[in-house]
């Protein structure tokens, strides 16, 4: 050991920052805490699974490359639509159900970025939310295809592999999700830990720059928007196939502001912040509601601004920065 | 080898009735320093944000290497190794410098759009980074996220930043802007070791910094390029010195 600190390799600094740490191994050891502890709520445990993949889609436009939507349920839409037409009309089996419904929201993704990588700022907020709005009176005007404001009727999912169907309890909903979350989830960290992660950061931390460092910033974002659009796709399908039918709230303005509240509850900009914010959202919808259905908002209203107030890095920001002065102290 | 770097011809910009470049004929040798001097609102800064393309000029060419780049965008001609640093700081707050001329090094390397590796793994454009800061002496400091570096260093990241772009011309828009004298010597020292292939370009209040890193001095007033030549000769000019140097300097 030399007396001297050795200055840092700049590589094994980057490996560093890559390395799984063992607070994200306990994380999901701990996803499996509900077969064991609530039984109960198996179904709900599926939902936040689902809806935190979703949160987690919108944290690479929004948190890691600062591209604000409004209009991010189109693509969970787009997804489960897909996934509950093709298992209508007779293709029933999820996994495959789950790619080309991804595949279909990519499209679309990719589509909409070549508008939404020319504007930024409220203009920007404007057009994606305006494609939400779009594409939700699409989807309430084809009733043909969508069932409109009746919901999407008789869907046939087969089971898991052929081997697992869809119970009542949510035991096979919450594995099914519970495992496709987790590969996304790695997918993603994979991304934001790859050169073009860092590009994403680029973009957010300095428009300007980009180009004056040789960035085709466009080309960058009509990237990301894409794989954002496909992985909500695949969360829109998880819940078109776990539940068993589509409602035109999986396409609603409601569920792209739910989504982005959840994300800027748990933290934006960091790989658990959505996940994190889809818990607390849910669980304190679940129990909310149960006092008083119809004012639950109320308490989320007032949830959102405590946290942006005092936490403005979400809960998880909060968190870290807790644990870096207790650190430091001692 | 074309002996030409970098060469506006007629290169005009108006901003409404106000004409902030008039005909601009600028010509810049391969491997020249030189220096870009004229009062506040001389349209110094616009003759970069137009020869890097963040602005459109309303007429004329602008050539670099020989090839015309008037209608490439502005990260196209980065490519082509046109790079500028910003008067005011316009670094990533929250990258480490590091993680930024890494970026920079990734986007020349056309990498930066790959999502299945890992950022570790690129070795190659790591080391190139971290050589390039410590040649700049940020070696040490590299892991300090920028916000929260000392000023003086964060007018090196903008060097560090546009060198990791291997420019054939730099243009430097006031590297020491804001830096206390005794420091701005670091700065230019730095300026004065890069590569002698690298053309630069460089706008500075400070006449004795001109006069002992500039080979050719442009003056520029009004829009419009007042007087060229070499430091003796802009040092004699009675009517430069009328405008400009008779006056005292700004920051």
């Amino acid at each position: 050991m030399s007396i001297a600190t050795p200055t840092q390799n700049p590589q094994s600094y980057l490996a560093a920052q890559e390395r799984w740490r063992p607070v994200e191994i306990v994380f999901w050891l701990a996803a499996l805490l509900p077969f064991v502890l609530f039984p109960d709520y198996l179904t709900l445990a599926s939902q936040i699974a689902i809806t935190g993949l979703f949160a987690l889609s919108l944290d690479l436009i929004l948190g890691y490359a600062g591209i604000v939507s409004l209009g991010h349920a189109a693509f969970f839409g787009i997804g489960a639509y897909t996934a509950g037409v093709l298992t209508k009309y007779g293709w029933g089996e999820p996994i495959t159900g789950l790619l080309i419904s991804a595949a279909v929201a990519a499209l679309a993704g990719y589509l909409s970025s070549l508008v939404i990588a020319r504007f930024r700022h409220l203009a920007l907020i404007m057009i994606t939310l305006g494609l939400g709005l779009l594409l939700h009176e699409i989807a309430n005007s084809a009733h043909w295809l969508t069932g409109g404001s009746d919901g999407l009727q008789g869907m046939q999912v087969w089971p898991l592999l052929g081997m697992f169907k869809f119970d009542l309890y949510g035991y096979t909903a919450y594995t099914y999700s519970l495992i496709v979350l987790l590969i996304v989830f790695v997918m993603a960290r994979r991304l934001i830990h790859s050169p073009f992660g860092l590009a994403l950061r680029g973009i957010r931390e300095n428009w300007t720059r980009m180009p004056a460092i040789g960035a085709n910033r466009q080309a960058h974002i009509r990237k990301i928007y894409t794989i954002a659009a496909a992985m909500a796709g695949v969360a829109g399908a998880l819940l078109a196939q776990t539940v068993g039918t589509v409602s035109l709230e999986a396409i609603s303005f409601g569920r792209s502001a739910d989504v982005l509240v959840m994300l800027v509850l748990g933290g934006a900009g960091r790989l658990y912040g959505g996940i994190v914010g889809a818990m607390i959202f849910m669980i304190a919808r679940d129990q909310f509601s149960g006092i008083a259905p119809q004012y639950w908002y109320f308490w989320i209203g007032l949830l959102l601004i405590a946290v942006v107030m005092l936490l403005p890095n979400g809960v998880l920001g909060g968190l870290s920065a807790l644990i870096n002065r207790w650190r430091s102290r001692s | 080898m074309s002996s030409i770097a970098l060469a506006t011809r007629g290169l005009v910009k108006n901003f409404g009735s106000l004409t902030v470049a008039r005909d601009i004929e600028i010509t810049l040798p391969t491997g020249v320093r030189y220096a870009l001097i004229g009062p506040n609102g001389a349209g110094k800064t616009t003759l970069i944000n137009l020869m890097t393309g963040m602005l459109p000029p309303d007429g004329g060419q602008i050539m670099l290497g020989g090839e015309d780049v008037t209608v490439l965008k502005p990260e196209e001609r980065v490519r082509r190794g046109l790079a500028r640093t910003f008067q005011i700081n316009t670094l990533f707050p929250g990258l480490n410098a590091l993680e930024a001329v890494t970026l920079a090094v990734c986007e020349r390397r056309q990498i930066a759009g790959t999502f299945w590796s890992r950022l570790s793994s690129e070795r190659d454009a790591i080391e190139e980074a971290y050589d390039i800061l410590k040649r700049l002496r940020l070696g040490d400091s590299c892991y300090q996220p920028t916000r929260e570096l000392p000023y003086g260093r964060q007018r090196l990241l903008e060097i560090a930043l546009a060198l990791a772009s291997r420019p054939k011309v730099l243009l430097l828009d006031e590297p020491a802007a804001g830096v206390p004298l005794e420091e701005s010597g670091d700065i230019f020292e730095a300026v004065a070791e890069l590569s002698g292939d690298i053309t630069v370009l460089f706008i500075e209040h400070d006449m004795q910094v001109v006069f002992r890193f500039a080979s050719h001095i442009i003056v520029m007033v009004g829009g419009a390029i007042f007087a060229q030549g070499s430091p003796q000769e802009i040092a004699a000019d009675p009517r430069v010195r009328e405008v400009y140097l008779g006056k005292r300097h700004h920051g």
